[in-house]
């Protein structure tokens, strides 16, 4: 729907599509509020989003274009103020992410011929002069979009921006007829043409040119490459030698490795595979999302997968914690009795509040002090205390106690570890909240923001607010996330920061029989003091990776830029590629590094309301912690509901598409204004699709 | 309004619900009685094996579709060729891991895939020998690694460490069997390397959840239960009575083994009695040879027994003025009592031994981990560990009160079994029991020749039926125990004296038995509430007038 024609009324007006907004719009929208969901980027779930590697890269371009874009003092907005009401100025710069630095260790060169039938186009300057608008809406297309042949085609920026959460994924059917014709007519027939035939060569020249906005980047600014340690001469020369290398053909190696190479080409060429997220979290299976996600029945519209195994990185190695009985069981590198101290501990945890005899001694005192007299050997120490409870050194022991507990019984619920993954990303779970707030009738419009809020004068409460087209909208409550405050809203806050690496890499950490593993690999702080590092290694059957590559994400809370703080860790665990001359020689340990991002988020978690200056009916949503799971966002997002609606409940479970009553006329006619409400999905296969089968299974400690 | 959505009454979902149910229950009808009807038509068709398919992945428990289905296979293996009948079965165990995995105890599919493996095409036919072997030994293979996977999964099942036990044997036989191995051939022993590789993974189990029983199940048959061989143990005769006694190494029923006596080359027709005639099955089996036989005692005898199922004898010399003689193994307590386990090697028995302590010294509450060192300890050295095995049972009793019972007569067991063995070596014929904290007799076959008997101080609370396997017991010392029944003195020929003071015998009738005793003389009732009772002496003078020494 074009933004222009918005209805002026609603109960609750959001802005921000993140995990917590979401989540209050479903909640919302579920008990009958007239909910109207609003984000000015062009694609759902703001810094929770996932992105494909082409949308990706032009995520970073915007990110660029933002640190450069001035503020643009547009007034029109002062017309429609009222006698009695004043202004309250949204902020229209993004600074949440900080520090972004690229790395591409891949081979720069084209793809040797029989993979592209037609000579790649090299960068040229038209092409990376193609409008930002376009190769985001490309870019970002794809983040929304993504996977399903049929539905492949780049939409028009204006039905993208309405299209419904998660829709893009094959069902076309559910735009109106009308939009649908206005969209055709719009295509060109050289666009449809090339909708249609994405795999063609034509359409891989433009993949390949849509990646311009990196090769240019990596040559307008060097220094961004400092850091690949060229030993000799200055920069200049070293970049100089870098291209030299790269145009010339690789010499035909004697013994042609078992892999092929990952080019850079290929990861542009395979770019639609990859969806990487900006925020590396996974699901506790017990933890208060999945719980949510069952209770309100959003659970269909996603699919997980099990987190295969839990490893941890201990004298310079990656090894396997054993945390299930199965494991224990299975596992080669413990000695029978460290089996048995292991689980009798374990067990001891999954049930501790029956023994405070244990433990009450130690109440003041930490949780590794208290691991010390449990007579377990120094690595069973170290897996409970980083890689089961998950606690720093200095917890105390009734935290560890608990983060333990916690951990087992998420077990063996869905499988032999706590944990579960969304396919495609975590991107996919704010924008199946999104839909369910939109089967309820929830309105959707991206590209759209809030130039200010109008505030009554005598009761300091939020009346409107005026959205960036100068349409005034009433609404009753105000959700904003955070980020879109201005300075002066938060002048009281400080922020802490997550430090972020996402990396391609070509092989798992720790290669086992199966390639297809997702693995969580806790890395204690490697000098004291210093903080643990999350690290999540996902393969390509999570969808998040083209087949052959590893999406490696690393997370920590910042002490300094990302690349100081996780650069360290990366050279210890990942090997560089070896140059033209040493081919062959890497250290065959360590996965190669094919591509790596750093990056700073404002964490703005810890944030306590009051701390804004915010009329009482504004509601400010923190963005992600850098904790392993989405707690936070959820009890934010049930506080700030019952704040709103005291009196409903919290998400109850949607009915299901089978118990829904269709009777023709009715409802449907009335809606037609503002666009079609969202059919209920009535059994359609993508219904089927999503949906997940909940065994409860014998819980695994008992 | 726009946007709501309209939704069916729970009444209304109940009431689908219902349908749906009762939609399932009529296929699932219907195709049941379509395969009722066609066993009875005996239909033994590719349908008839698809319809059992489907009913049983829905309800694996279903044993008389698991035999049509066996039906069915029979038949299709006569008139299949055997590529296909190869195939059909290999199908039929894809179908299997199906079932297994949504359900992974059924015992209907467990037991069915022990069968279908066990049908599978193996070695027959001389041209196709090997590669048949090769083929039946990669599917053999196959389920031993389907066990792997799912005992890794979930070591609690004890299925799949039952269908282990039952794999391994075929894959890794001992090695000293010669046949090939097939499914035909039932060898129970596992080469020793495999044997090492199985306690490993076992171990692993039960240090990991100790209180899981399955994985101990499973231990204890990897420890083996040796049986011993048939044999005749020994044989003794009386000139006096003129009676032969022949012992076996197992309770046997003599009058259908085939026994023949041989006296002085002459086979003699006699017959066989057990020692009590409750038993039908008896280690112990006595005959009385016809009068005049051997009783002058200048005479030499050659008596020879016969087992002649077995192709085995023993034979007996009766000197010149001896009254009586025997023949008997030499037997050392490795056969007697250590066989209890058939793991032969004493290094392996230590070692494992050393883990299960180690285990103890974790889970000092663990009655299986207390169990099974007994065992081991039992197997290796009965007398040097005759302490720490009564500790041990102390501790059982304490943790598994519910089974006290139970450890006391096991407890019982193994004392008496040390005693014999210390006798053995002592080469006596008094045999004291007296103190040992005994609820149960056992073993009494081994004292076919002991004459003085003392079981005083002790729980016992009957004087059990196989009690008169002792032959040739002349004076019995049962003092201050509970007995109340004397069911075993029954045809003690030789038996002279019995005290029984301070016991529990409370009537004369429970004395009844004695009445068989011709040569009992002296007995002693001190302390025994039947001495209460009035004209006590009158009355035994006329139940046993061949008492002359009685104590009350």
């Amino acid at each position: 729907m074009a933004a222009d024609n918005l209805p002026t009324e609603f109960d609750v007006v959001i802005l921000g599509t993140g995990l917590a907004e979401s989540v209050i719009a479903a909640a919302c929208s579920r008990v009958g509020q007239r909910v109207l969901h609003i984000d000015k980027r062009n694609y759902y779930a703001g810094n929770w989003a996932s992105f494909t590697f082409n949308g990706l890269l032009a995520w970073i371009e915007e990110y660029k274009q933002e640190q450069q874009r001035d503020v643009d003092s547009d007034d029109s907005w002062r017309e429609k103020l009222e006698e009695g009401e004043e202004p309250l100025l949204l902020g229209t710069v993004d600074t949440s992410v900080s520090n972004l630095q690229i790395f591409c260790y891949a081979s720069e060169e084209p793809e040797e011929e029989e993979e592209v039938a037609t000579p790649v186009a090299t960068p040229t300057p038209e092409s990376a002069a193609t409008s930002t608008e376009e190769r985001l809406a490309q870019g970002h297309a794809a983040a929304t979009e993504e996977i399903d042949a049929e539905s492949e085609a780049p939409p028009t920026v204006d039905t993208q921006s309405e299209a419904t959460p998660t829709e893009g994924r094959g069902a076309r059917s559910q735009a109106t007829p009308t939009e649908e014709t206005e969209a055709q007519s719009q295509a060109t027939p050289t666009e449809e043409t090339e909708a249609q035939s994405q795999a063609t060569p034509i359409n891989e020249t433009e993949a390949q040119s849509q990646a311009t906005p990196l090769e240019s980047q990596t040559h307008v600014e060097p220094e961004q490459q400092v850091q690949r340690e060229e030993p000799e001469g200055d920069q200049s020369t070293s970049n100089e030698g870098d291209s030299a290398q790269s145009e010339e053909p690789i010499p035909p190696s004697p013994v042609e490795t078992k892999k092929k190479k990952i080019t850079y080409s290929k990861i542009l060429k395979e770019g639609r595979r990859f969806n990487i997220d900006l925020v590396s979290k996974l699901l506790y299976s017990r933890g208060s999302l999945v719980n949510l996600l069952i209770k309100s029945n959003v659970s269909r519209y996603a699919e997980f997968k099990n987190v295969s195994r839990i490893l941890t990185y201990r004298n310079g190695k990656v090894e396997q914690v054993p945390c299930s009985r199965a494991d224990v069981f299975g596992s080669k590198q413990l000695t029978v009795v460290e089996k048995r101290m292991l689980m009798k501990f374990l067990t001891f945890c999954s049930d501790y509040e029956q023994h405070p005899e244990e433990y009450l001694d130690f109440s003041e005192r930490s949780f590794w002090e208290f691991l010390q007299t449990k007579k377990l050997t120094e690595n069973l120490q170290h897996f409970v205390l980083h890689s089961i409870a998950m606690v720093t050194p200095g917890a105390r022991t009734a935290e560890g106690l608990r983060a333990t507990q916690h951990f087992l019984r998420c077990l063996g619920r869905y499988g032999n570890t706590p944990f579960l993954f969304p396919l495609y990303g975590m991107g996919e779970i704010p924008q199946c909240f999104c839909r369910m707030c939109a089967v309820f009738g929830g309105i959707y419009c991206l590209r759209h923001s809030v130039q200010c809020l109008v505030l009554d004068k005598e009761s300091g409460r939020c009346k409107a607010v005026i959205d960036t087209c100068g349409q005034r909208i009433s609404c009753s409550h105000f959700v904003v996330e955070e980020g879109y405050l201005r300075e002066e809203q938060r002048k009281n806050v400080t922020y802490r920061q997550i430090s972020r690496a996402v990396l391609i890499t070509d092989r798992s950490l720790l290669p086992s029989e199966s390639e297809q593993q997702i693995s969580l690999v806790t890395v204690p702080p490697q000098e004291t003091g210093g903080p643990a590092v999350q690290v999540i290694e996902l393969c390509s059957s999570s969808m998040t990776c083209m087949p052959g590559t590893y999406m490696v994400h690393l997370t920590c809370p910042s002490s300094g830029t990302a690349q100081e703080d996780l650069a360290p860790l990366v050279s210890r665990l990942f090997a560089e590629p070896p140059s033209a001359e040493e081919e062959g020689e890497v250290d065959g340990e360590k996965p190669v590094l094919l591509w790596a991002l750093y990056f700073n988020m404002r964490d703005s978690s810890g944030v306590d309301r009051s701390s804004y200056s915010l009329p009482s009916n504004v509601y400010p949503c923190t963005g992600p912690d850098p904790a392993l799971g989405s707690d936070n966002a959820i009890a934010l997002a049930e506080a700030v509901f019952q704040q709103l609606l005291p009196d409903e409940e919290f998400c109850p479970p949607a009915p299901n598409p089978e118990d829904i009553v269709y009777d023709g006329e009715g409802p449907q006619g009335e809606g037609a204004g503002f666009g079609e409400p969202v059919q209920p999905d009535r059994g359609t296969d993508r219904v089927m699709r999503y949906s997940v089968v909940w065994t409860e299974k014998r819980p695994f400690w008992i | 309004m726009h946007g709501r959505v309209k939704l069916k009454s729970t009444a209304q979902q109940e009431e689908e619900k219902k349908k749906e149910r009762e939609k399932k229950l009529k296929v699932y009808k219907a195709a049941r009685d379509a395969c009722f009807s066609k066993r009875k038509e005996g239909t033994m068709d590719v349908e008839a094996l698809q319809l059992t398919q489907q009913l049983l992945s829905s309800n694996p428990d279903f044993a008389t579709l698991w035999n049509y289905r066996r039906e069915i296979l029979l038949h299709q293996e006569t008139v299949r060729a055997e590529e296909e009948v190869q195939k059909v079965y290999e199908e039929e165990l894809s179908f299997l891991e199906g079932c297994l995995k949504v359900n992974p105890k059924s015992y209907g599919s467990w037991h069915h895939r022990g069968w279908v493996s066990s049908r599978i095409p193996g070695p027959t036919g001389a041209e196709s020998w090997a590669c048949a072997t090769a083929a039946w030994r990669w599917t053999t293979e196959t389920e031993l690694q389907f066990t792997d996977r799912l005992i890794g999964s979930n070591f609690s099942n004890y299925s799949s460490w039952h269908y282990r036990s039952t794999l391994l044997p075929l894959l890794h036989p001992q090695a000293h069997e010669r046949d090939p191995p097939s499914p035909s051939t039932h060898s129970h022993s596992v080469c020793e390397e495999q044997l090492l590789k199985e306690y490993e993974l076992v171990q692993n189990a039960f240090f990991t959840d100790p209180n899981d029983q399955s994985a101990w199940f499973y231990y204890r048959w990897l420890l083996g239960r040796a049986e011993r061989e048939e044999m005749i143990s020994c044989v003794y005769v009386s000139r006096e009575g003129e009676r032969l006694i022949v012992a076996f190494s197992r309770p046997v029923n003599a009058l259908s083994v085939g026994l023949l006596l041989v006296v002085d080359g002459q086979p003699l027709n006699v017959d066989w009695r057990s020692a009590h005639p409750r038993f039908r099955h008896s280690p112990v089996w006595i005959c009385e040879l016809p009068p005049g036989t051997i009783s002058d005692s200048s005479n030499e005898h050659n008596l020879t027994v016969h087992w002649t199922q077995r192709h085995i004898h023993r034979d007996c010399a009766l000197y010149t003025g001896r009254s009586e003689s025997w023949c008997r193994d030499s037997a050392t307590d490795q056969e007697l009592f250590r066989s209890d386990l058939s793991v032969e090697k004493t290094s392996v028995l230590q070692s494992e031994l050393q883990s299960c302590t180690q285990l103890l010294e974790l889970e000092p509450q663990n009655k299986w981990c207390v169990l099974t060192i007994v065992l081991l300890m039992r197997a290796l050295d009965p007398l040097g560990y005759e302490r720490e095995t009564l500790a041990h049972f102390e501790t059982l009793k304490d943790v598994d009160s519910m089974r006290s019972s139970y450890y006391s007569d096991l407890c019982s067991k193994f004392m008496i079994e040390n005693t014999i063995l210390k006798m053995e070596y002592a080469e006596v014929r008094v045999f004291s029991l007296s103190g040992k904290k005994l609820t149960t007799l056992c073993h009494l076959d081994q004292l076919l020749l002991v004459t003085h008997i003392n079981i005083s101080s002790n729980q016992l609370q009957t004087l059990p039926p196989q009690f008169a396997m002792l032959q040739c017991l002349e004076v019995l010392e049962a003092d201050d125990n509970v007995i109340e029944s004397l069911y075993g003195l029954y045809h003690l020929p030789r038996l002279e004296e019995v005290s029984l003071k301070n016991n529990q015998i409370s009537r004369i009738s429970d004395l009844k038995p004695l009445t068989t005793c011709p040569k009992l003389t002296r007995l002693d009732l001190r302390g025994n509430p039947v001495t209460q009772t009035a004209n006590l002496q009158s009355e035994l003078a006329q139940l046993l007038p061949s008492v002359t020494d009685l104590l009350l």
